[in-house]
């Protein structure tokens, strides 16, 4: 699987990692996201297909959620805010803000699945693939298609997310099942299961310098702006808390460069 | 009337998910995703993430709103504890938070 292109002296330098097509890196892709990266995002979708049910939305809508709006916290915070009574208009604005780092995301691995096209501009292929660009496909083709072949990390990338992506459709279904199946204490422990993932999750990043104000500053004012204003207080959240937090990381970032770090 | 606005919040949502995905395609190789305007952006998510997250556990909707406060500060705190004493586990740390909810709305009543 790991041979070298003997056309392409330079693969032989740079890229260790060659599947000897581009259907084969299509595989080696879906092979890798079988396993770890499957079942614990599958998990996290089971939380989320019962989070739905008990806000009150229908089968169909959960399943709908997860094929077009795919990134779980921009999907959690919809559900959240209609379940709330919210208007569309904060819906919109709130998974706006909440999914605003996939465009980022999509400018940084874009240019390295693209590498060794001769043509400048993004085609029909890119503008779809970007729909599978969220936070775990990214963080490893980020990791491992750096290492390969130009031609065969696309394919690499298409392999893995399209299995996390049926896997995280089939598990919003089962936890939308499941909520009519279980007792409803079990409900209510599948329904936790995202709040503490993200907790934990974010407990990783409150040692990340950049990170740390905005998470922080967001946990106190979220509960706090629900109780002044429900339909408004998350949006304030997030812009009012991650401007302070901004501007107080970039007071830090000053403040290490004027010693001399 | 539920049924409806719900699509239409699905929609609306899709619609502006994958607006940024485009805009990403768009702007690759045109933008530095390191400048100072992507690093507000990073914050602006965090700060709102982090306080959906709080959100949902202090003051949640349906179900897990009808639970007692404590209940799902303590499964949140046990969440956390398992997961600092194994090893930063975030799979044990979910594992535990959640059957420790299960647990005490069994034995308790939620």
């Amino acid at each position: 699987m790991e041979t070298r292109s003997p056309h392409d002296p330079q693969a032989a330098a740079t890229w260790t990692h060659d599947f000897g097509s581009p259907s084969g890196a299509g595989r080696a892709g879906a092979w890798a996201a079988v396993g770890a990266p499957a079942l614990v995002l599958g998990a996290s979708y089971v939380g989320f297909g019962a989070f739905v049910h008990q806000s009150g939305l229908t089968f169909f809508q959960a399943v709908a959620s997860t094929t077009t709006g795919w990134a779980l916290p921009g999907q959690i915070a919809l559900i959240e805010i209609f379940a709330a009574g919210g208007s569309l208009l904060a819906a919109a604005i709130a998974v706006g803000l909440a999914n605003a780092r996939l465009m980022p995301m999509v400018v940084t691995l874009l240019p390295i699945l693209r590498e060794g096209e001769t043509a400048p501009n993004p085609r029909l292929v890119h503008y779809l693939s970007a729909h599978f660009i969220a936070l775990t496909g990214w963080a490893i083709s980020m990791q491992r298609c750096p290492d390969m072949t130009p031609g065969q990390r696309l394919p690499y990338f298409l392999g893995f997310t399209l299995v996390i992506w049926c896997a995280t459709l089939f598990c919003t279904a089962l936890g939308f099942f499941l909520v009519g199946v279980l007792p409803p204490t079990v409900t209510l422990g599948l329904v936790i299961l995202n709040p503490l993932y993200f907790m934990l999750l974010f407990t990783i990043d409150i040692v990340r310098r950049d990170r740390r104000w905005a998470l922080l500053i967001g946990v106190v004012l979220g509960p706090l702006l629900h109780m002044i204003t429900p339909e408004w207080g998350l949006l304030i959240t997030g812009l009012g808390g991650g401007t302070l937090a901004f501007l107080i990381t970039q007071y830090d970032r000053r403040r290490q460069l004027g010693r001399g770090k | 009337m539920t049924t409806i606005s719900a699509w239409w919040f699905l929609l609306v949502g899709g619609l502006v998910t994958y607006g940024w995905r485009a805009a990403g395609v768009a702007l690759s190789g045109r933008i530095d995703p390191n400048s100072a305007l992507m690093r507000w952006v990073a914050c602006v998510a965090y700060a709102l993430l982090a306080g959906l997250i709080a959100r949902l556990i202090v003051a949640p909707q349906g179900a897990l709103g009808e639970t007692a406060l404590w209940m799902r500060l303590s499964s949140a705190g046990v969440a956390l504890i398992v997961y600092f004493i194994f090893r930063r586990s975030i799979v044990l740390g979910v594992t535990a938070g959640a059957l420790w909810l299960i647990a005490v709305t069994t034995l308790v009543g939620a």
